[in-house]
C-alpha cells in the first residue's frame, strides 16, 4: 500500500511540477498570501473573487492555484493577528493572544519565524495523512449507494452547520436556505424549471460565483464599511534577521508544534470541525500541557505554535473528505468543489480514479505551495507589512470593481451581476440578524447532489424511507446524526442557566466570541 | 430605559425573534409556492416540487424554533447585540456599496467597461466617511486603468472598451 501510494505521489509531483502548473500554483500562493494580508480579506473573500479567473485555464491548474489562495491566505492571516492583533480570519483568532504580546515586546519577528515553521509542520501532516487514508476511504465509499450517500451528505451537512461558529439552530436554517437555493433552476429529472419566477436567466440556476460573492463580498464590505478603525503599524518593523528562531525559541516550541499537528488532524477526522475549532482546542490544551498556564497571553511562543500548527494540519485534513468523499466540511471546501464542479468534474469517490492527475497534482502541489510559501514569507515579509497600511476605504471600492468584472467575466451576463446586488443585500441582512452564512454555500453546492440521490435511493426503496435505517452503514451515519442533535439539546438544556460553561472550561474560547463578533471593528484587547 | 420600553420596544431589539421570523417567511413562501406551483408526486416518484416544499416545511419549523426561543428568554435585553441595526448605521455607505455594481450593470451595458469601472469605483469610494470627491475620482481613475488593461487587454473578456448603446 505504501508503494504505490509513493508511486502516485511521484505522479503527483510529475504533475505539479509541470512549468505551468507550477506556475499557477506559484500565482496562488503569490496573490492568496498578498490577499490574506490585506486586513478585512479573508481566504473566502479571496478564492470568490478569483474563481472566475480560474474559468480560463485547465482544470488541474485551476485547482492547484484555488488551492493555493487558501493556504496562501492562512499564512498571511497569521501575519495580520501577530503584527496588528487583527484575526482577519477566526482560526487566526488564538494566534492574537500571545502572538501580539509577542510583538510588543519586539519578538513579531520570532513570532512569525516560528509560525511559518509551525504552518509547514503541521500541513506536512495533514498532506501525509491525506495520501494515505483518501485511497482507503474511497474504498469503503465505493461501495455506498444512493441511500448511504444521502445520510453521509445529510451527516456532513448537519456537522458542518451545528459545529460551525454560532447558534446551532441559526446554522442549520443556513444549510437549508442553501439547499433551497440550490433548488432554484431546472428540475434535474424532469427539466421542469423551478423558483425561477419567469425569468430564463435563472434557468441554469443561481450561479455560484455570485452567491459567493455576494454573501463573502458585498455583504462583508456593507459590514465593514466605516467601521475599520486606522491600523497602527507601530510594532510592524520586521526585518529578514528578526525572523529566525534562536535554539532556545526553537527547543520551546517543537513539542507544541507537534502536538498542535496531532489536535488538527484528529479535529479534520470528524466531520464539520475545521480550522477555527482546531485551533481553539489545541491553544487549551497547550495551555493545559503547559507548566506555567497562567502565563498564556503574555507572550507564550507555545500559544503562537501549537494553534499555528493545529490550523494547518486541519486545513490539508480537511481536503480528504472533500477530494475522496465529494463531502466538503466548511464553505471553503465548497467553493474548492464549486470549481470543481464548473470545470465539469464529479466530485465523489470516483475523482481519485478519474482524474488522478487533479487529486495526486493537488497533493504534491501542497508540498510545493508551502515550500514556495516559506521561502516567499521570509524575503517577502516586509512587502506584506506594508500592505497592512493600505486604508480600507481604497480597499473595498477595487475589491467591489472585481467582484463586478469577476461575476460578468463567468459567464459573460450582466444579469449575474444583479444577483449579487440582491444576495449582498440579503447577506448583510442575514449577518445583522446574527446568522453566519457560510453553511449556505455548504448546502447550496450539495443541494442538487443531495436531492438526486434522495430521489433515487426513494426510487430503488419503492419510496421506503427506512431504507436509511435497515441498511447497515447509512443507519451508522443516521446515528450519527441523531447523536449530533441529541448533544446540541443537551448542551442547549444544560448551558441555559451556566452559559455556556463547556466553552468557558476551554479556557479562552469564551473569550473568542467576542473577538470574532468585533472583528476588525478596532484593535482586539489581548483577552485575560 | 428599560422601565419605558414597552411590550413592543422590547420586541424590536430581540434580533432571533425576527431572524426565527425571517426563516418562517421565506420557509412558509418556498413551500406553498412549491406546492401549488409543481407536482410533488409520492416518495417514490418525486415530482420538482417534493424536495423544495419538503425544505420550506423544515426551515419554516426551523424558524418557529428560532422565534420561539428568543420569546421564551424573557427578560429586557439591552445588549448590543441583540440590536439589529448596528450602532451608527451607514445608510450612505450600504447604499453606495449596492449602487457600485448597479452602475457598473447600467453603465456597462451601455457605454462599455471604462465608463461601467469608472462609475463603480467612483461611487462605492464615496460612501467612506472620509472620502473626498478628489480622493475617490483619483482611486476610480487607477483602478479603470488598471482594470480595463488587466481584464480587457490581458484576460480579453468580451466586453466592449467603449461603446453608444452597445449591442451587449
Amino acid at each position: 500500500m505504501i508503494a504505490t501510494a509513493l508511486t502516485d505521489l511521484w505522479y503527483g509531483f510529475g504533475v505539479a511540477l509541470e512549468p505551468h502548473n507550477l506556475m499557477w500554483c506559484f500565482i496562488g500562493v503569490l496573490v492568496g498570501n498578498m490577499v490574506g494580508v490585506l486586513p478585512g480579506m479573508g481566504p473566502l473573500a479571496t478564492i470568490s473573487i478569483l474563481l472566475p479567473l480560474t474559468f480560463g485555464i485547465p482544470p488541474v491548474g485551476a485547482v492547484l492555484m484555488l488551492a493555493g489562495v487558501m493556504y496562501g491566505a492562512q499564512y498571511g492571516g497569521a501575519i495580520c493577528s501577530i503584527l496588528l492583533n487583527l484575526p482577519c480570519h477566526p482560526p487566526h483568532a488564538v494566534t492574537c493572544l500571545d502572538g501580539f504580546p509577542l510583538t510588543q515586546q519586539g519578538r513579531g519577528g520570532v513570532a512569525l519565524g516560528i509560525t511559518v515553521l509551525a504552518s509547514f509542520v503541521g500541513a506536512s501532516w495533514g498532506i501525509t495523512e491525506m495520501i494515505f487514508l483518501s485511497p482507503l476511504l474511497v474504498k469503503a465509499a465505493l461501495e455506498f449507494g444512493p441511500a448511504e450517500v444521502c445520510s453521509l451528505m445529510l451527516l456532513g451537512l448537519l456537522a458542518g452547520s451545528t459545529l460551525a461558529r454560532g447558534s446551532p439552530l441559526k446554522g442549520v436554517a443556513m444549510t437549508v436556505l442553501g439547499l433551497i437555493l440550490g433548488c432554484v433552476g431546472t428540475d434535474l429529472e424532469l427539466g421542469s424549471e423551478r423558483y425561477t419566477f419567469g425569468l430564463t436567466e435563472l434557468d441554469d440556476g443561481i450561479a455560484l460565483v455570485a452567491l459567493a460573492l455576494g454573501l463573502f463580498g458585498i455583504a462583508e464590505f456593507m459590514n465593514s464599511i466605516n467601521q475599520v478603525a486606522p491600523i497602527s503599524t507601530r510594532y510592524t518593523k520586521v526585518s529578514l534577521r528578526d525572523l529566525r528562531p534562536s535554539k532556545a525559541d526553537l527547543k520551546q516550541s517543537i513539542f507544541p508544534m507537534l502536538r498542535g499537528t496531532m489536535v488538527g488532524s484528529l479535529c479534520s477526522l470528524i466531520p464539520g470541525t475545521g480550522p477555527t475549532i482546531a485551533s481553539f482546542v489545541a491553544y487549551a490544551t497547550e495551555k493545559r500541557v503547559s507548566k506555567t498556564p497562567e502565563r498564556f497571553g503574555t507572550g507564550m511562543l507555545e500559544g503562537v505554535a501549537c494553534p499555528e500548527a493545529a490550523t494547518h494540519s486541519s486545513v490539508q485534513g480537511d481536503f480528504i473528505p472533500t477530494m475522496s468523499l465529494g463531502i466538503p466540511g466548511d464553505a471553503v471546501m465548497a467553493l474548492l468543489l464549486g470549481a470543481l464542479m464548473i470545470h465539469g468534474i464529479v466530485p465523489g469517490p470516483q475523482l481519485i480514479s478519474q482524474h488522478p492527475d487533479i487529486f495526486w497534482g493537488l497533493v504534491a502541489s501542497f508540498w510545493i505551495g508551502n515550500v514556495l510559501l516559506v521561502l516567499l514569507n521570509v524575503p517577502l515579509i516586509g512587502i506584506w507589512v506594508k500592505m497592512l497600511a493600505i486604508p480600507y476605504r481604497y480597499l473595498y471600492p477595487s475589491a467591489l470593481f472585481f467582484v463586478c468584472i469577476g461575476v460578468y467575466a463567468a459567464n459573460n451576463d450582466m444579469f449575474q451581476v444583479g444577483e449579487v446586488i440582491v444576495i449582498g443585500a440579503f447577506g448583510y441582512l442575514l449577518l445583522r440578524l446574527g446568522f453566519h452564512p457560510a453553511p449556505i454555500l455548504l448546502g447550496f453546492v450539495l443541494g442538487p447532489r443531495f436531492e438526486e440521490n434522495f430521489r433515487r435511493a426513494m426510487l430503488i426503496s419503492r419510496g421506503d424511507l427506512g431504507v436509511f435505517v435497515e441498511r447497515p452503514i447509512s443507519a451508522v451515519f443516521v446515528a450519527l446524526c441523531v447523536g449530533l442533535i441529541g448533544m446540541q439539546i443537551y448542551f442547549r438544556l444544560r448551558g441555559a442557566k451556566a452559559d455556556l460553561e463547556p466553552a468557558a472550561e476551554n479556557g479562552g474560547v469564551s473569550d473568542i466570541a467576542p473577538i470574532e463578533l468585533t472583528r476588525r471593528r478596532a484593535p482586539v484587547r489581548p483577552a485575560e | 430605559m428599560q422601565s419605558i420600553a414597552g411590550p413592543f420596544r422590547e420586541l424590536t431589539r430581540k434580533r432571533d425573534f425576527y431572524a426565527g421570523g425571517l426563516m418562517l417567511l421565506i420557509g412558509l413562501g418556498v413551500a406553498l409556492k412549491g406546492w401549488s406551483s409543481y407536482r410533488l408526486g409520492t416518495l417514490m416518484h418525486m415530482g420538482p416540487g417534493f424536495l423544495p416544499t419538503a425544505l420550506g416545511v423544515i426551515l419554516a419549523l426551523i424558524g418557529i424554533a428560532i422565534a420561539g426561543a428568543a420569546a421564551s428568554a424573557g427578560g429586557p435585553a439591552s445588549e448590543a447585540g441583540e440590536r439589529i441595526l448596528p450602532d451608527h448605521p451607514q445608510w450612505w455607505g450600504w447604499f453606495c456599496i449596492l449602487a457600485g455594481p448597479a452602475l457598473f450593470i447600467l453603465c456597462g451595458r451601455y457605454f462599455g467597461l471604462i465608463p461601467g469601472t469608472f462609475a463603480c469605483v467612483f461611487v462605492a469610494a464615496l460612501g467612506d466617511r472620509t472620502a473626498t470627491l478628489k480622493s475617490s475620482l483619483v482611486l476610480a481613475l487607477i483602478v479603470t486603468a488598471l482594470g480595463v488593461g488587466l481584464f480587457s487587454y490581458f484576460l480579453q473578456i468580451p466586453m466592449p472598451v467603449l461603446t453608444w448603446k452597445g449591442g451587449l
